[in-house]
């Protein structure tokens, strides 16, 4: 029995596919922002958004079978939280009953589980009944799948089969097993065996003959002839306690995967009630395939900015279908870094099978987003600034992928522009030629002018706008890179107009 | 063979050999080996004939059957000696009754074994011949029948014990259902991935307690055919073991011990040649040689061992060794010795190709730690041992000398070592003379000089190759000098620049 209700087809396994490149993306895209506001003071949401969020799906169709579930969500609030609650009480119960589960005794163990497992079973018996008045208000395959499956596995018939053997397991009319002689004659390959069914009328039993059969008894005084006794008890039971416990370790391992699903599916239902709440927007985004080039949107936003902000904020709109390289100029302080922000948590937020901040946005999936920003200078001193930020991008190389979207941040500015525009040359014609997505916000006018002569048809240029006044607009638009980024305009604002 | 009870020779642990045989016998110490390692044979056919054995357990498929033999063998040992360590009857019965199985088992596959076997030995077709008459015998397959019959008849034993508080119901098994088996279908669907293991490991005590011995005897008494079969059986086998297999049993491992030891240094490398043993030519040579416990101590720390060479011709008697501290010379002398031993073992011996003499005696003069006790001083005690040695001496046999006389003068050490050399060079006699007196290595054409050889760029680094050449006493204080550009053409370079 399994939830699947973050893949269609396997288990939720966040050791397996968290980014490697987790910190940069935390701290470079200002993720947190975005993880507190999904978890609502709850750590283990907090937790399991994170995971989420930072393995990304590769594959269209599992972004839109998440997509679908969400839908579910937002429309089913309450019924969500109640299969949360129900998969955190079997958690709570287990952690109450498992005395026993832990001695080095089988019948302890077995005991242990039964208690558990008897907790279990009421609670799979609710879950069940959920399925049954409630699967009707959801249209997504996953929750479909899921109420489909209580209600096939778990039928009275079923129940009354579970309760039958916990009743049986706890051997109120004594343990039978079957062995044989091992070596040295001693017994060995002890099995547990089914009691016969005595239900012969009274006749029947005394005609019918009686096996033969030798009885001895330990005496009470004999401590250790009753210890004896309770070993080979605990020999004939081992196997079935453990196949006991492990069923029950089964069962709660279901319900914790449950759980786990639903808070990344709680986590987004509290950010939507966030965004309602500041009357932000939000749009589910339209995946593309891993290998074609489509990155088109309009209204897109920072949805970290506009989180910590609480209100909505400036809006881009972009086409880049079929280019590979997005440079980005222009003034400072003009938006150029929100806008790659954006762009970065709406790529994350879409392979994770959210909505993201936007009207309408459609990009191809990616196999892996890498951030190359600005590090505080080395306080070691160890290596110089340049020396840091290309080891930095060589880390990267060595993890990037073709099919990887790169967002760099003033990359190759830790050097005099000339420099800076050959080292920046000839990293991302390596990297275009890979066919890796670059996004780079840049003021090396060298390398910006050079490549708006030379790639105009496969990149786009934008442009941080500025009015006639100097004002900042924070909107990017396309425009071809200007020598000046605008820094007079910044030194006026700070230190006044004229002298 | 011979069953020697010999006590370790003198010259053993000058030789290093005491170590040898340390980590030879170390884990067949039931077979108590050693004496075979402390008895040397006195004449060359008696070497070839185990020279030959040894060949033909060279042969890998053999040589595995032979510790396959041993490994059961010791594993039968093991089970008489638990059975009679054990309380109760049907218990101990049965141990015997495993180990008389594991001896026929053994005995079976070495009669096989050996059938297929190229043999080439006089030893092991002997033995295959008494094995194939042994296996055909009445006593053996009568043996076998019984001990198979009742092993099946104790595997079909299965009953049934019902645990209730404080006693124990036992009963013949009738097919009931696995319970286990059961709950662990119906649990089926809830599998996930890999779970925990809680089954817990119950130590396989072999003492039963008072409980399962009363459950034993109940089902001793609901299959009483069985047990009262086992009871008569243990009490007619107990001579089952045939003292001719026994005793092969204990005598391979003479052979499979010493290959076993020599196998590891042979895959680092090392040769390892069947020598000519001669008892009528003086000549004696040996190619890529080395001194095999330094060899098995090098293999331990994961280095190997400097091989050298030796070869005495025509009258050529007496190697006298000298050169650098550390170089190598004991090392030398210890392996001439080692392998002339070995050599009379009718073991293989460490070098490539080999001519060894069987001598009558070896004796060793190692230098000896000043002793208080017999009042002597250490000059003194040395001349002594000499007197010793040279009274017992013959011309067949080999003495090995290390540095003797260091603790006088030169001039005395000289005089006193010539004296010593003349009387050997009278007897005629092998010998490898490690010494610090130049002068020694040409007192005949008896005596051939060799000498332990450096790096000459760093001096400080040894090569451990004994070379024959002159002994100049030169060599090392000159490559001492270029280290420090004191030659004299160093020097006049440095002067005129």
């Amino acid at each position: 029995m399994k939830a699947h209700l973050l893949y269609r087809d396997r288990d939720f396994a966040p050791e397996r596919t968290v980014a490697p490149n987790e910190r940069d993306l935390m701290q470079d895209l200002h993720l947190n922002v975005l993880f507190d506001t999904m978890a609502l003071g709850d750590k283990f949401i907090l937790d399991v958004s994170r995971k989420v969020v930072l393995s990304s799906l590769g594959d269209p169709e599992a972004v839109l079978y998440r997509q679908d579930i969400i839908k579910d969500c937002l429309k089913n609030c309450l019924i969500v939280k109640e299969i949360y609650a129900l998969a955190l009480e079997s958690l709570e119960s287990e952690k109450e009953l498992h005395w026993g589960i832990f001695s080095r005794y089988p019948s302890s163990i077995l005991n242990g589980s039964i208690s558990v497992l008897e907790a279990f079973v009421e609670i799979l018996k609710r879950l069940r009944s959920l399925a049954e008045e409630r699967s009707s208000a959801f249209q997504s395959e996953g929750f479909a799948q899921f109420f489909r499956m209580l209600k096939e596995e778990l039928s009275d018939s079923y129940i009354a089969v579970v309760k039958y053997h916990l009743k049986q397991l706890r051997f109120r009319g004594g343990v039978l097993i079957s062995a044989e002689l091992g070596k040295g004659s001693q017994g060995t390959r002890y099995v547990l065996r089914k009691t016969r069914d005595v239900k012969k009328s009274f006749i029947q039993r005394i005609f019918s003959k009686k096996p033969t059969e030798y009885t001895f008894h330990i005496p009470d005084r004999d401590e250790s002839g009753a210890k004896a006794l309770s070993e080979l008890r605990d020999r004939g039971i081992n196997l079935a306690a453990n196949a006991l416990a492990q069923s029950k370790d089964h069962i709660l391992s279901f319900f914790q995967m449950l759980r786990t699903e639903l808070a990344f599916y709680l986590g987004c239902m509290n950010l939507h009630a966030r965004l309602v709440e500041i009357a932000a927007r939000a749009c589910f985004p339209v995946p593309a395939g891993l290998e074609v080039r489509r990155h088109t949107f309009t209204g897109l936003y920072d949805l970290c900015l506009a989180l910590s902000e609480g209100r909505s904020v400036v809006e881009n709109d972009l086409n880049a279908d079929n280019r590979n390289l997005v440079v980005i100029t222009g003034a400072n302080q003009g938006g150029k870094s929100t806008f790659l922000r954006g762009i970065g948590v709406a790529q994350l937020m879409m392979q994770s099978g959210m909505f993201v901040g936007a009207s309408q946005f459609c990009s191809n999936v990616c196999d892996g987003i890498f951030t190359h920003y600005k590090r505080e200078e080395d306080v070691t001193m160890k290596s110089g600034k340049l020396d840091e930020e290309l080891k930095r991008m060589s880390a990267i190389v060595d993890k990037v992928s073709p099919n990887s979207i790169l967002l760099l941040n003033e990359s190759f500015a830790s050097t005099n522009e000339r420099e800076g525009s050959e080292v920046a040359r000839q990293v991302l014609s390596a990297l275009l030629d890979a066919g890796i997505k670059i996004f780079f916000v840049t003021h090396l006018h060298k390398f910006a002018r050079e490549s708006f002569e030379r790639q105009r048809q496969k990149a786009v240029f934008l442009r941080a706008g500025r009015q006639a006044d100097g004002e900042r607009t924070f909107k990017i638009l396309e425009g071809e890179p200007l020598q000046t980024s605008f820094g007079e305009d910044l030194y006026r604002n700070i230190f006044g107009v004229d002298n | 063979m011979t069953t020697a009870t010999a006590e370790m020779p003198a010259f053993f642990r000058d030789l290093n050999l005491d170590q040898i045989v340390i980590v030879i016998t170390a884990a067949k110490d039931e077979y108590n080996l050693k004496p075979y390692f402390h008895a040397p044979l006195k004449n060359v056919d008696a070497i070839m004939y185990r020279h030959e054995v040894m060949r033909d357990l060279e042969k890998k498929t053999l040589f595995e059957s032979m510790n396959s033999f041993a490994r059961k063998m010791r594993e039968m040992r093991e089970h008489l000696v638990r059975a009679k360590k054990l309380y109760y009857k049907h218990q101990r019965e049965s141990w015997f009754l495993d180990a008389v199985e594991l001896y026929c088992g053994a005995v079976q596959s070495l009669s096989e074994d050996l059938d297929q076997a190229d043999l080439d030995s006089r030893g092991l077709l002997a033995l295959r011949d008494y094995v194939q008459r042994y296996v055909q015998s009445d006593v053996f397959s009568s043996l076998v029948a019984e001990t198979g019959n009742l092993k099946h008849d104790l595997a079909t034993v299965q009953y049934c014990l019902l645990i209730k508080y404080g006693s124990i119901s036992v009963r013949r098994y009738d097919s009931e259902t696995d319970y286990r088996a059961e709950v662990e279908a119906t649990f089926e669907k809830f599998k996930q991935a890999a779970a925990k293991d809680y089954a817990i490991k119950f130590s396989a005590s072999e003492q039963m307690n008072h409980v399962e011995a009363q459950a034993l005897d109940c089902v001793a008494e609901l299959y009483p055919d069985v047990f009262l079969h086992l009871g008569a059986y243990c009490d007619s086998r107990t001579g089952y073991l045939d003292e001719t297999i026994a005793t092969f049993d204990r005598e391979i491992q003479f052979y499979v011990s010493f290959l076993e030891f020599i196998a590891e240094l042979k895959h680092q490398g090392l040769d390892f040649c069947y020598p000519k043993v001669t008892d009528s030519s003086k000549e004696v040579y040996d190619f890529d040689c080395f001194d095999l416990a330094l060899a098995h101590k090098l293999y331990v720390e994961g280095s190997q061992v400097v091989c050298n060479d030796f070869h005495l011709m025509g009258n050529e008697r007496i190697i006298v060794v000298s050169g650098p501290n550390q170089g190598g010379k004991t090392t030398f002398a210890r392996a001439f010795g080692q392998l002339h031993y070995l050599a009379s073992l009718g073991c293989p011996v460490p070098g490539r190709k080999a001519q060894l003499f069987l001598c009558d005696r070896l004796f060793t003069h190692f230098e000896k730690a000043e002793t208080v006790q017999n009042g002597r001083g250490k000059l003194q005690d040395d001349l002594m041992r000499f007197h010793e040695i040279l009274k017992a001496a013959t011309s067949r046999s080999i003495i090995i000398m290390n540095e003797m006389f260091s603790s006088t003068t030169l001039r005395d050490a000289l005089f006193l070592g010539k004296r010593i050399m003349e009387r050997i060079m009278d007897l005629d006699i092998l010998c490898v003379c490690v010494t610090f007196i130049d002068e020694l290595s040409c007192l005949s054409e008896k005596t051939v000089s060799v000498v332990s050889t450096i790096v000459p760029e760093d001096p400080a680094l040894r090569t451990y190759k004994i070379v024959r050449k002159p002994a100049d006493g030169l060599a090392y204080a000159l490559s001492i000098a270029e280290k420090h550009r004191l030659t004299s053409e160093r020097l006049r370079e440095r002067l005129r620049g």
